[in-house]
């Protein structure tokens, strides 16, 4: 195996542990993002193009945006979301 | 009646009537108080022995109560602390050595003498191609020596998009609730965000056509109905993020998902089941594979590609679509 697979790997695992350990929810998502997008990597140099082009795909796109709006729907996105609510809740109670 | 005598009052006689009349109970005197004692006098001792006998009892249990809340604050959840990360580790070490162990007993990556190499895929290599006619030999596995499962596969994808509508939708009927939806996905969104428009107006259309690429070319490249379909409806998600809901749902609406699911899974199953008859009667198909490397070769496979790639691309969009407003 090459430098370059050694390196994937050892930023495999690294992203894994990361992605467990983190406590902020988004950036872990964006680590598992990034876990996602370093194995379709893998999976090209394993010679399984079309595992790798699902993978980029699925895991690194659509798990994560899933991810996102699940986020955003449990109110876990640390922004100013409730100064936004509450003033949308006084533009209708006007 | 001067015949009562002068101690009267303490004699058996006497205690008696007053038991009887209620006025004196034989079982105070154990007590200590002598009965000699006028009534106010000794239902103060009474309730002053008592109140101090109370607060006693209540400085007690107090002292106790505070005891047993303060241990649970800070010992208690202490010791939980402790015992969850240790047990945690040990959980987590116990794990990672046991799938350790079982990856070192793996035959080696690439070995011709792994046990996955024998007759299976001897045949799948050899003559993959004059069966089925796809130059892809994955796509010649998985969508005509092993179709049922990839069927299987798909009608899984179907049953979750299900599930996932019959967990979250909302009531459509409910103004209440919509506008709570409604109102709730557009609060972190950033409207009409330029840099998003402008970067989906170029990629949009580069994903959607990569996305029709690998499914159409499923037979002949890497890829197929599931890559290209997961493509496909990343392509629509991020469409839907950059113009909103009135924009995509000119073109796709329930009535279009169970339209195109519907269709493309129940043209996959009529096509497979006359296949699986003719193949298990031996029968000749009227399905030739063509001519290897064009496009309209390998008999049913790109077809069922198109299947699968649309099922795919349906439900990504619409398992988004439900997870944000609710409904399609």
């Amino acid at each position: 195996m090459s430098f370059f697979t050694w390196a994937l790997l050892a930023g495999l695992v690294i992203c894994a542990v990361a992605a467990a350990l983190c406590k902020n929810l988004l950036v872990s998502i964006q680590i598992f993002m990034g876990y996602s997008v370093i194995m379709s990597v893998i999976w090209f140099i394993l010679e399984s193009p079309d595992l790798a082009i699902t993978e980029a795909a699925v895991g690194a796109g659509i798990t994560s945006v899933l991810f996102f709006v699940t986020l955003k729907k449990i109110h876990a996105l640390k922004d100013n979301k409730d100064e936004i609510g509450e003033k949308d809740d006084e533009q209708e109670k006007k | 009646m001067s015949r009562k005598r002068s101690d009267f009052e303490n004699s058996f006689f006497g205690k008696l009537s007053r038991f009887v009349n209620g006025e004196y109970t034989p079982f105070k005197e154990e007590s200590g108080y002598s009965v000699d004692q006028t009534e106010t006098e000794r239902r103060l001792h009474d309730d002053f022995f008592k109140e101090a006998e109370w607060t006693k009892k209540q400085n007690e249990a107090d002292s106790y109560v505070s005891e047993y809340e303060g241990w649970a604050e800070t010992k208690g959840i202490k010791l939980y602390n402790r015992l969850y990360r240790i047990l945690a580790g040990v959980v987590c070490v116990a794990i990672i050595a046991v799938l350790l162990y079982t990856v070192s007993m793996l035959p080696a990556f690439g070995n011709p003498d792994n046990p996955a190499n024998n007759e299976v895929p001897e045949r799948y290599i050899e003559k993959g191609l004059e069966e089925t006619g796809a130059v892809n030999t994955v796509a010649g596995m998985i969508l005509d020596y092993r179709a049922f499962d990839t069927l299987g596969e798909s009608h899984v994808l179907f049953i979750a998009t299900i599930c996932v509508l019959v967990l979250l939708k909302i009531n459509e009927e409910d103004e209440k609730e919509k506008k709570l939806a409604e109102s709730d996905d557009r609060r972190l969104e950033p409207k009409n965000d330029m840099i998003l428009r402008f970067g989906a107006r170029f990629l949009v259309p580069v994903i959607e056509l990569f996305g029709i690429y690998i499914i159409l070319n499923g037979h002949l490249s890497a890829g197929g109905g599931f890559s290209g379909g997961a493509v496909m409806g990343a392509g629509l998600v991020l469409y839907l993020n950059a113009y909103g809901f009135k924009k995509t749902e000119r073109f796709f609406t329930m009535r279009t998902f169970s339209i195109v699911s519907v269709s493309a899974l129940l043209f996959y199953s009529i096509s497979k089941t006359y296949s699986f008859i003719t193949g298990a009667n031996d029968i000749e198909s009227f399905i030739s594979n063509g001519t290897p490397g064009n496009i309209i070769s390998s008999g049913l496979i790109l077809p069922l590609n198109i299947c699968v790639g649309m099922v795919v691309a349906c439900t990504i969009y619409a398992f988004y679509a439900i997870f944000r407003k609710g409904n399609l």
